[in-house]
């Protein structure tokens, strides 16, 4: 008999998507070019985080139809964002047959309390974090992947090394710590107690991390895979590049080949300009967007 | 004796794990000079489209092509399942595919399957799974979803199942691999 939303086919289709990059796209063309470029999926949004950050104002989950128009294009798993917390637009991305959500700091959130009780549906969920504590509470919500944060639409890496690090250091220390301090530490973690023992005992997240949040280049797609990131998100800096193809093509193979340095710097050659970007630390405390959603 | 992953992209390590509890010797494939040695490679389950993709770009898909023709034995899940049967990957295996055969992730599903050669039930889980629509007359077929659709089949060095082995801690179907077909090569 089948069983469809179970645990492990909602996790599994995050593992399979390990090694390869996720891609941000505003249409069906460069919905396409994803597809073209070797990318394992496509997420559906209507302004890439820099557009959205140029323009401020709410941001929302995408027009439906734009979604559904994508959808149609490509046969690659199509993902979408919803507000945290908004679990109607959940819902409603749901009812289109999403292969996935991002309950997403990049959309304004709609709740500052509560993120979405993600373990309630069919479709799989994934979310952001910036350290482990982060990371347990929604996977404890049901969470079947995560992301680093990073700093999203910036095209600055800083913020999602930060996360990355944090995180897997975090780790480390949980797994040789005494199993009678684990209590403790759940405590200062504010993460699930059950959660903290399955790090401790495997010394690794139940779920994959992919790198999201200032990706822009080969060379930073290496750098991330190389400091233990499962795969990658790239948002605005394959479209807001010059030659968005060929950035595409490259950072999948960087992804791909993270140590193989040589071919990193063959496929480098020539590109054009990444994304202009912004430097984060110019960046003020009320325009970041990874500390939305910290509860 | 050392089994191959191809690592360009899916559920590497997984695989990795059944080989290790099969107290088999694995190696990352990544490059057409990794496929040199090896007894036998096993082709994960990820996006076959790009998978694909890389394996051109490397300049192995021919190369591969050649070595499964000859006999080099060839375990696909998933989407090794695609790229074995497609006539432009790597037509391995004479079946007719059907990517995303089953519907998109949220019809993604664990059952319960029957397989040829396996005293015990295995869970199958299937992930925008695709199945085999008809097969030909030299394929062996191992096993079939509730609803009659060909999900695991073997036609002489080439196993292929449309579930994924790996995402359980059962190595049943490895252990058959290594058994039927890597051992009797």
């Amino acid at each position: 008999m089948k069983v469809t939303g179970t645990e492990i086919v909602k996790r599994g289709m995050a593992q399979m998507q390990k090694g390869g990059v996720i891609m941000d796209v505003a249409n069906v063309e460069q919905a396409k070019v994803a597809e073209a470029a070797g990318a394992v999926a496509v997420m559906a949004l209507e302004k890439v985080p820099s557009d959205i950050r140029a323009e401020g104002g709410v941001a929302r989950m995408s027009d439906p139809a734009m979604i559904e128009a994508i959808m149609g294009a490509v046969s690659i798993p199509v993902m979408a964002k919803c507000r945290i917390g908004h679990f109607a637009e959940a819902r409603i991305l749901e009812s289109l047959g999403v292969d996935y959500i991002d309950e997403s700091e990049v959309l304004t959130p709609a709740d500052d309390n509560y993120h979405i009780d993600k373990s309630q549906y069919k479709v799989p969920f994934v979310c952001g974090c910036r350290d482990l504590g982060e990371a347990l509470r929604r996977i404890g919500e049901g969470a079947s992947m995560l992301r680093t944060k990073g700093e999203p639409g910036t095209g600055d890496i800083i913020e999602a090394v930060r996360h990355m690090q944090k995180v897997n250091q975090q780790i480390r220390q949980i797994s040789v710590e005494k199993p009678e301090n684990l209590m403790a530490i759940a405590r200062d973690l504010r993460a699930p107690y059950e959660l903290v023992q399955e790090v401790h005992a495997n010394g690794k997240l139940p779920v994959v991390n992919f790198a999201a949040g200032g990706v822009s280049t080969p060379a930073d797609a290496a750098l991330m895979m190389n400091l233990g990131a499962d795969g990658i998100f790239v948002g605005s800096g394959i479209f807001k590049s010059e030659h968005p193809e060929k950035f595409a093509k490259a950072i999948v193979t960087a992804t791909a080949h993270p140590t193989d340095y040589h071919l990193i710097a063959e496929v480098s050659k020539n590109l054009g300009s990444p994304m202009k970007g912004i430097d984060v630390a110019t960046l003020a405390d009320a325009d970041k967007m990874a500390p939305r959603g910290m509860e | 004796m050392t089994i191959g992953i191809l690592a360009l992209q899916g559920a590497v390590a997984e695989h990795q794990n059944m080989l290790e509890q099969c107290q088999v010797e694995s190696k990352l494939v990544r490059t057409r000079q990794d496929l040199e040695g090896l007894a036998g490679l096993i082709i994960p389950g990820g996006e076959s489209t790009a998978i694909k993709k890389l394996l051109v770009r490397e300049e192995m898909l021919l190369p591969l092509k050649e070595m499964v023709k000859a006999g080099f034995p060839v375990f696909g899940t998933c989407a090794g399942l695609v790229l074995l049967s497609q006539t432009d990957s790597l037509a391995g295996f004479d079946g007719q595919v059907v990517r995303n055969g089953f519907g998109r992730q949220q019809d993604s599903f664990e059952e319960s399957l029957s397989v040829v050669g396996l005293d015990e039930p295995f869970l199958g889980i299937f992930i925008r799974a695709p199945y085999l629509e008809s097969v030909g007359s030299e394929v062996k077929i191992l096993a079939k979803t509730d609803d009659g659709r060909i999900v695991a089949a073997s036609q002489k060095n080439v196993l292929v199942t449309a579930f994924h082995p790996e995402l359980t801690a059962d190595p049943r179907i490895h252990e058959l691999f290594i058994n039927e077909i890597v051992n009797k090569k």
